[in-house]
């Protein structure tokens, strides 16, 4: 179904378009990558942190024995270290001051009071249960919507309020309140933890000579970690050097700069010698970062054909204690009321957000962002209109999706969508799964008494926005031309540098297949430098779906300089007009013959006498920046389609099909985007029904091994079937598309309406994820008290 | 998350090792370490002394001994899943370790530990109270014999004493005329169970023993379980079994939790129906 599309490279196999396996594997499948944990340095310590036991406490003292005085520090014995503040400029945004360690304060479980350093890390973590804290506790802060009521406890008293920030967006509302049908719900995601493979983790180092701190941390902008680290420490950038080695899965968890990043900075350099901080599984799941709690009070407006007439909805984000650096407190719920009305046409619209202090971890910015959210408030609404107008659900769409005629569209938030066939992805995820097919079947019942449904959803994702969208926010990381570093080797070969990272991505292949396409070199022989500040150009790193679009263009804007740096030199070498060469398959040819980029890199670096005096002196080593010719960023899609069975009376959810149709423009390695698609499904699928993190009215964080933290598996992740659409990005170099975060947005509410799809005629309705074999009892008897009660 | 420091012995034979837990009230028995590896790590245990028992080649014997199975308390969940021992339950146990946890904690998961470790949630808590299994627990003092009823005394809470150890499980032959169903509800595969229904019925000798388990109590043992089929057991149980009764089990167990009570009750019902079918 994809079209074939042509790029110079033609057909060899490994540019633009090609399904190559993926260079990276072969080190990482062998065992032969190397991770944080993996590295090894003369005279390394182990920390490990005292943590608040308390969501909320004064600390009115910290006791150190005696004969640990000297492996312990807490915050009385540091100065000259600024907290970590994460701003925004938009109107109202209250800053938070995240302490290296807690003083007066713990404001969430978890929080850093005291380190604890030591041969191993379990004598560090002797040492540290030997420290006793002195709390004061506090009433805690555990519910995002009671904290917004008045003689509330506060978490940062100076505010006044729990507060980060409220927005409200308001286009023509009055216009739809005469709409005939009105549908109101409450809708709400659990709060998650983004359980990368391997967690974070921290080898703090100083080097004399080079006068340099050199940080190894498990990153995924290392760039942006040296930049606040420096800001944190009050240190040139120079003197700090951050590498990021091979990282097990980011997600959004190795986005921000972290308190342990500071003290562990801060700890070598007082020490004299190399520390280590590994994240355990616990630290992980109790006081690092958390994700997606979002309450929705939405209300959509519709006409009785189904045509939506508006919106109006107030979205409030949990977003726990502290900003965190880059991103702050506010970017999920604001991107809430920007993103709301989908990939939906509607005339008018209302969203107030406010993002809200609590006392637990900071949440961040997951695969999806605040789309998994949105998409699951916006996609339950649809179907109850389906419900009240008799339409099926995906008619309820076709009716309303922005069609391909009126692309690119600028939408009622002035999102500007610039390509694609939204409509057509939701008919073929429709007829995909065969609705009418699952309609028959659910007439006859099933003999186990479990009961069928089918559920779609559909969004669009705003991919490698740039400074024109991110200007705005005013946070402390604005991404402007992204930049790549080309080098041609004596020998011919080739080597990138990019300040993205790759931490599961596949990019040492999918740039490398960038640079043959421009360049012809055999991928084998482009070496991709990355996730080292000394070794790539700046860059705000990997996030938001943007490195193929952004490093990606880089890249080929460097290997195009370097490419006709290298024709110039090679027409040289033929003696040839310049004009008359051209670069082809990795040779300049010319009417009477070629030469290859590999001659022509001998002769520039090792036999520079064979050059003419003439040639241009700009060599084969060559940075380029890059920005789409619009940088509001690419907008993918996809439309999901999932059939499953519920048992109403033990709550078990079994998905029998899964259904992806997605269009991420040009495809660079389909294969590599299967498998991000795959990932993505398997983390909404978590969403969906499996993982929480509970808290108690103390704000304990209740699931505290993953025992109680459940991740989907792969017995619970089925064999999705996808189907590609290519619709190239107008604006971008390929036509690519971001589309590394799509695979996790739409699968909760595809899966929620399927599971009300087969429980709507108990009257029943699942508006909470995740949708647990509890929550679906308790549904269901409450729906069989309430029919008892009206007979 | 890692462990306090604790000293580690590993004796060579039984006595030695009673000797050790006798020496020291503290010490803690490891044996595949699927449940005291992470208790260690989270320092939720911190014992002075760790015994390993695995190398007490006594506790790994596997054996028909008249009519009924002993299994020495070291035999692990695969063992038993790939048929290297006897069985004597027409593949009823079989069944069971096949669907615990995962095959990486069957492989190292003894049968022993898990019921010292008397986790509720945990199959053979309950399988092996539906079989009528007993247990032979030793110490330095002697040897005496427990039903598996009697043995779970609360949630991770057992009858051994300081200085006892399993040391083998009887199970009793399954009658020819015996109906088995086992299930149970896992929020994902190779999870513990949040609701487990095992029943073993012999409609020719009108007896059934049924289990509710996976309660935050000791599972409900009915021994004589007439009562949840109407009075009687007979070759229609399946359509005389009456959730009423099992849901005031419950309720007599202290569930005061509907939505829990329903999800047990609904699960039995699944065990029942599979003896049936």
């Amino acid at each position: 179904m994809r079209s074939e599309r042509k790029f110079p490279s033609g057909g060899s196999g490994q540019g633009v378009g090609a399904r190559l396996p993926r260079k990276e594997d072969d080190r990482l499948m062998r065992g032969r990558g190397q991770f944080v944990a993996d590295i090894r340095v003369v005279g390394l310590q182990d920390v490990a942190f005292v943590r608040s036991p308390l969501a909320h406490a004064r600390i009115r003292g910290i006791d150190v024995p005696e004969r640990y005085r000297g492996n312990v520090f807490t915050a009385a014995d540091i100065s000259g270290v600024s907290p970590i503040r994460a701003i925004s400029a938009l109107p109202g945004f209250k800053i938070s001051e995240q302490p290296m360690l807690a003083s007066g304060k713990v404001r969430q479980v978890g929080e850093l009071v005291a380190m604890c350093v030591a041969p191993t890390r379990a004598e560090a973590e002797d040492i540290a249960a030997s420290v006793t804290l002195d709390l004061e506790e506090l009433p805690a802060v555990y519910d995002m919507l009671k904290a917004r009521d008045p003689g509330s406890a506060l978490v940062h008293e100076h505010w006044g309020d729990n507060v980060f920030l409220e927005t409200n967006y308001e286009v023509d509302i009055s216009a739809a309140l005469d709409a005939p049908i009105k549908v109101t719900r409450e809708i709400s995601t659990a709060r998650q933890c983004m359980s990368p493979l391997e967690g974070r983790g921290v080898v703090a180092s100083f080097d004399g000579r080079l006068d340099q701190l050199t940080l190894h941390s498990a990153a995924q902008m290392p760039h942006i970690t040296r930049s606040g680290l420096a800001e944190c420490l009050g240190m040139e950038e120079g003197r700090i050097r951050v590498i990021s080695p091979d990282v097990g899965g980011g997600f959004g968890h190795k986005g921000i700069l972290l308190p342990e990043e500071v003290c562990l900075s801060w700890l070598t350099m007082r020490c004299g010698h190399p520390v280590r901080w590994i994240e355990d599984r616990r630290e992980h799941l109790v006081a690092s970062s958390n994700c997606r709690e979002h309450h929705y009070r939405i209300t959509v407006y519709a006409d009785r054909d189904g045509t939506l007439r508006g919106i109006d909805c107030e979205a409030t984000v949990d977003s726990g204690a502290y900003s965190s650096y880059p991103f702050s407190a506010c970017l999920e719920a604001a991107q809430v009321a920007s993103i709301l009305p989908g990939p939906y046409r509607m005339p008018a619209y209302r969203c107030r957000t406010f993002s809200v202090a609590t006392n637990k971890c900071p949440i961040l910015p997951y695969r999806g962002v605040a789309r998994t959210g949105v998409c699951f408030a916006l996609e339950l609404m649809l179907d109850l209109v389906a419900a009240e107008t008799g339409l099926e659900p995906g008619e309820v769409r076709l009716r309303n999706l922005v069609r391909p005629e009126q692309m690119p569209f600028d939408n009622i938030t002035r999102k500007h969508f610039d390509s694609g066939d939204y409509p057509q992805a939701m008919r073929r995820a429709l007829a995909a799964v065969d609705v009418a097919a699952v309609r028959a079947k659910q007439s006859q019942g099933e003999a186990d008494g479990r009961r069928i449904g089918v559920g779609v959803s559909i969004y669009c994702e705003q991919a490698a926005h740039g400074t024109s969208v991110y200007a705005g926010w005013g946070i402390p990381m604005v991404p402007g031309h992204e930049q790549a570093s080309a080098r041609l080797t004596p020998d011919g070969g080739l080597e990138l540098r990019v300040g993205v990272h790759s931490h599961g991505q596949g990019m040492e292949t999918t740039l490398a297949q960038v640079a043959h396409e421009m360049l012809g070199i055999d991928v084998a022989k482009v070496r991709i430098i990355l996730g080292d500040t000394a070794m790539t150009p700046y860059s705000t790193g990997t996030w938001g779906s943007r490195s193929m679009v952004m490093a990606g263009g880089a890249v080929a804007a460097a290997c195009r300089e370097l490419g006709e740096r290298a024709r110039r030199i090679g027409a040289k070498l033929l003696q040839h007009d310049p004009a008359s060469v051209v670069l082809q398959n990795g040779e300049v040819r010319g009417v009477n013959g070629s030469v290859s980029l590999q001659a022509i890199a001998h002769t520039w670096y090792r036999r520079p006498q064979d050059l003419p005096a003439d040639v241009d002196p700009g060599g084969l080593e060559v940075t380029q920046g890059y920005k789409p010719v619009r940088d509001s960023g690419t907008f993918s899609y996809a439309a999901h389609a999932a059939v499953v069975a519920v048992d109403p009376d033990v709550g078990e959810i079994e998905i029998l099909d899964y259904v992806i149709v997605e269009d991420g423009g040009v495809l660079v390695n389909p294969m590599v985007v299967d498998g991000q698609i795959y990932g993505g499904l398997a983390q909404g699928i978590g969403t969906a029904l499996y993982e929480e993190m509970p808290f108690d009215t103390s704000g304990q964080p209740l699931a505290t091994t993953l025992a109680d933290y459940l991740l989907p598996g792969a017995t619970e992740v089925p064999t999705a079937r996808l189907d590609h659409m290519e619709t190239p990005s107008p604006y971008t170099q390929f036509g690519v598309k971001g589309i590394g975060e799509g695979g996790a947005i739409a699968p909760p509410a595809a899966i929620a309406n399927a599971v009300n799809d087969a429980l709507r005629p108990l009257g029943v309705e699942m508006m909470q994820s995740p949708i647990t074999p509890r929550r679906v009892v308790e549904a269901v008897l409450a729906a069989r008290a309430a029919e008892r009660n009206a007979a | 998350m890692k462990p306090a420091p604790f000293f580690y012995e590993r004796p060579r034979d039984l006595n030695a090792a009673l000797a050790m837990l006798a020496a020291n009230g503290s010490a803690k028995i490891i044996a595949g370490g699927q449940s005291l590896g992470p208790m260690l790590n989270l320092r939720l245990v911190q014992p002075e002394l760790v015994v390993d028992i695995s190398g007490l080649a006594d506790l790994k014997r596997a054996e028909i001994c008249g009519d009924e199975l002993v299994l020495g308390a070291l035999v692990t969940h695969a063992d038993i899943e790939d048929g290297r021992t006897p069985d004597v339950t027409c593949g009823a146990m079989r069944g069971v370790a096949a669907n615990i946890a995962y095959r990486a904690v069957r492989n190292r998961g003894t049968i022993g530990g898990s019921l010292s470790h008397a986790d509720p949630a945990a199959d053979w808590v309950s399988a092996l109270a539906a079989l009528g299994a007993r247990l032979t627990l030793r110490s330095l003092a002697g040897a005496r014999t427990l039903a598996i009823e009697a043995f779970v005394v609360g949630a991770l809470e057992s009858a051994l004493q300081a200085g006892e150890i399993v040391e083998a499980i009887h199970v009793p032959a399954r009658a020819g005329s015996a109906h088995w169903g086992y299930a149970k509800s896992c929020r994902k595969t190779g999870e513990f169970a949040h609701a487990i229904g095992a029943v073993l019925v012999d409609p020719a000798a009108a007896t059934a023993r049924i289990v509710i388990g996976a309660i935050d109590t000791p599972p409900i043992v009915v021994t004589d379980a007439g009562e949840l089929f109407g009075g009687r057991v007979a070759a229609d149980y399946k359509q005389r079994f009456d959730a009423r009764v099992a849901d005031i089990l419950l309720v007599k167990a202290g569930i005061g939790d509907a939505v829990q009570r329903h999800i047990h009750v609904s699960v039995l019902k699944r065990a029942v129906h599979e003896a049936a079918a």
